[in-house]
């Protein structure tokens, strides 16, 4: 059986089809204002027999064209642990969540934290900050890893912390300093996420932004491990929805 | 439904604020409790009572107050009833379970204070309210600063008696609660002109107490597996309770749990496969505020029972009965109120043990915590209330919301992910 996954976040939307287990598509675009759309764009010539959607974008896709659902932390928990059988725990930062995950046997969600309703500590966040310091996101993690010392950043509201920056560059502090600071102030509210469900190994780092370097350095150093990164961090989701069908079989065989 | 216009306009209200609110409500209605399916015949007169919210129910008052009665506002569930009742007064529950006027509630009021007291204020300043313009007094609690300093605005534009509430539960708060109780008494006997005598009190704490016992047996029928009634169409029960007439309301409770009890023997339930049994705790859930009891029963869990104020500590302790004349009666009543477990008390060792209580008797699979924000009192208890599910290995997901309605997705996700976790944790899905 061909399953598709379909990870419709608030940033990108991942697609992985899944055949006798094995992973034979994977893609990932912008979201865009018009998700649907892209989501149609994606699926053009895709040949499966069943469709999972998840993201936040879910029950758009449920209305339109997928078969099933699940919500992003049962997929993150599913995904995660094909990739690392071994996880117990799951770190996801993505454009508008952040989730820290516990899993129980079986790779089963014990477990969840999410962010506060508001895009504090986010990706999102990331972009922001970047956009006010006229960086891209990329360069603002390379910049922040260069730093030597730190700014501390107090807020965490998007807001506030904008205007904390702005009035950061206004006294000449340099930007390194600054970028190191907003990475550190995120880094706090995951780790603090994380201690809620409890940090045991192994944990693995997901979501669009594993890709940062410096999230990543940054948080090994506060949590005293080395985090697993999937290959594709941004696809463990829509891997998960796939997987949720093929595990569903495997539980009735 | 007739045009009670002239009525409105009598009261003070502005009309065209009001039809404005008037036309939210109906398809709000629809969504969150009409839609569902196989509901009890017997819910057919509280959708009657709800359609005519700021119509039927205020003619009755305007007719009260023409016939000499009074009408008391109040916005806690820590105001003796009787009291009220006693003096030939009717007592209404105040709305402010929507988001009304924020903006011009924000003159007044600080931006991060809860939805709750901003959306009280709202109604009064944009007059939308007939049951706030309708009352001869207010009668207000010190149940948390932001309610405590709010009395005194909103003095300044209609009467407030504020009881002062002890934040603990020894002998010298007793008393002071005792003297608050009789210092109510004094201002319902000076408004309405009428002195409250034994054979009135007796009699109207025998009518609150059959209000109470009607709403525990309707609680009891909860524990049904499968569900005779939903956790929306019981709390709007609770929500109607505290506006609607106490002897007609416990007649029509009572004839709805006759049915509840039929279906139980019959076996029909209101349908559908198995839904993972949900406790929802923490702050109340005034009319019309649904969001989240509609998002946990359409993501396919069942509220069953509620650990609110709009909830089952509205009725759970009843006033002694035969306490002995006036001031035996008003002690009585006095030491009843004293003993709901308000997040405000210090310690308040009482909520937890009920909390685990309820997880028991209702089979309950997970603990939502329902959190207004910026509500210090049950925000922080939040925790102790996990903690104390933890030691129990029940589910707990608090979640931080307020009367928008922007962070839905966000809420249904949460409340998805935890269905799903209680469904996969549960042995028998193999």
């Amino acid at each position: 059986m061909t399953v598709a996954g379909l990870d419709i976040g608030s940033r990108t939307i991942g697609l992985v089809v899944v055949n006798d287990g094995e992973i034979v598509f994977r893609e990932v675009v912008d979201t865009t204002f018009d998700p649907l759309e892209q989501c149609r764009r994606l699926l053009a010539q895709r040949d499966f027999d069943v469709l999972v959607a998840t993201g936040y974008g879910r029950h758009l896709a449920q209305a339109n064209f997928a078969d099933q659902v699940i919500t992003e932390i049962k997929a993150f928990a599913l995904g995660c642990s094909h990739v690392f059988p071994q996880c117990r725990t799951i770190l996801d930062i993505g454009g508008q969540d952040t989730k820290a995950i516990s899993l129980g046997e079986g790779g089963k969600v014990a477990d969840f934290q999410m962010n506060d309703r508001c895009a504090a500590g986010t990706g999102k966040f990331l972009e922001v900050m970047a956009a006010a310091m006229g960086l891209l996101p990329e360069e603002m993690g390379r910049l922040a890893l260069q730093a030597e010392g730190e700014v501390k950043i107090s807020s965490m509201c998007t807001v506030f912390a904008e205007s904390e920056v702005t009035g950061l560059i206004a006294r000449g502090t340099p930007r390194p300093l600054i970028a190191r600071g907003l990475h550190e102030a995120i880094c706090d509210r995951a780790s603090a996420l994380l201690r809620r469900v409890g940090v045991r190994r192994e944990v693995v780092f997901a979501g669009g932004v594993a890709h940062n370097p410096c999230m990543r350095v940054l948080l090994e150093e506060r949590l005293g491990l080395q985090l697993l990164v999937p290959e594709n961090p941004q696809l463990v989701g829509a891997l998960g929805a796939a997987l949720s069908v093929l595990s569903r079989d495997d539980v009735r065989a | 439904m007739s045009d009670y216009h002239a009525m409105w306009e009598k009261l003070g209200l502005d009309l065209a604020a009001h039809d404005g609110l008037l036309e939210v409500l109906p398809p709000l209605y629809q969504d969150c409790i009409l839609s569902q399916e196989n509901r009890p015949e017997g819910m057919q007169y509280f959708d009657f009572v709800f359609s005519e919210v700021h119509g039927l129910r205020i003619k009755e008052l305007v007719d009260h107050r023409a016939s000499g009665g009074i009408v008391v506002g109040t916005f806690c569930t820590y105001v003796p009833e009787e009291l009220i009742l006693a003096v030939g007064g009717a007592c209404v529950g105040l709305c402010a379970g929507a988001q009304v006027a924020e903006e011009a509630a924000e003159q007044y009021l600080p931006r991060n204070l809860c939805a709750l007291i901003k959306s009280s204020l709202g109604f009064k300043l944009a007059k939308v309210c007939p049951y706030i313009e309708s009352c001869d007094l207010l009668v207000g609690e010190t149940t948390c600063d932001g309610k405590k300093k709010y009395y005194e605005i909103l003095n300044q534009l209609q009467p407030v008696h504020t009881m002062e509430l002890p934040q603990r539960k020894d002998e010298a708060d007793r008393r002071l609660w005792r003297e608050e109780v009789r210092r109510l008494v004094a201002r319902l006997e000076e408004i309405s002109g009428r002195k409250i005598d034994e054979a009135a009190l007796r009699d109207a704490i025998r009518v609150i107490n059959e209000k109470r016992k009607a709403l525990l047996r309707l609680a009891g029928l909860r524990k049904c597996d499968p569900p005779v009634i939903s956790g929306r169409d019981a709390l709007l029960i609770n929500q109607i309770a505290f506006y609607d007439d106490p002897v007609r309301l416990t007649e029509k409770v009572n004839a709805l749990c006759d049915e509840l009890e039929e279906r139980r023997d019959g076996g029909i339930s209101i349908g559908g496969a198995h839904r993972p049994r949900i406790l929802l705790s923490g702050c109340p859930m005034a009319i019309p505020n649904w969001k989240v009891p509609t998002i946990i029963e359409t993501s396919g869990a069942l509220v069953a029972m509620d650990e609110m104020c709009t909830g089952i500590r509205y009725f759970r302790h009843l006033v002694e009965e035969g306490a002995g004349d006036l001031e035996g009666m008003l002690d009585a009543i006095a030491d009843r109120y004293l003993k709901i477990d308000c997040a405000v008390f210090t310690p308040n060792r009482e909520r937890l043990d009920h909390i685990s209580e309820l997880v028991r008797d209702y089979d309950i699979d997970a603990v939502i915590y329902y959190a207004l924000q910026f509500c210090d009192p049950y925000t922080v208890e939040a925790f102790q209330v996990q903690q104390e599910l933890e030691k129990e290995r029940v589910p707990f997901l608090y979640l931080e919301t307020d009367y928008s309605s922007e962070d839905m997705g966000q809420l249904t996700t949460r409340v998805q992910a935890l269905i799903e976790m209680v469904e996969t944790q549960k042995p028998s899905v193999f």
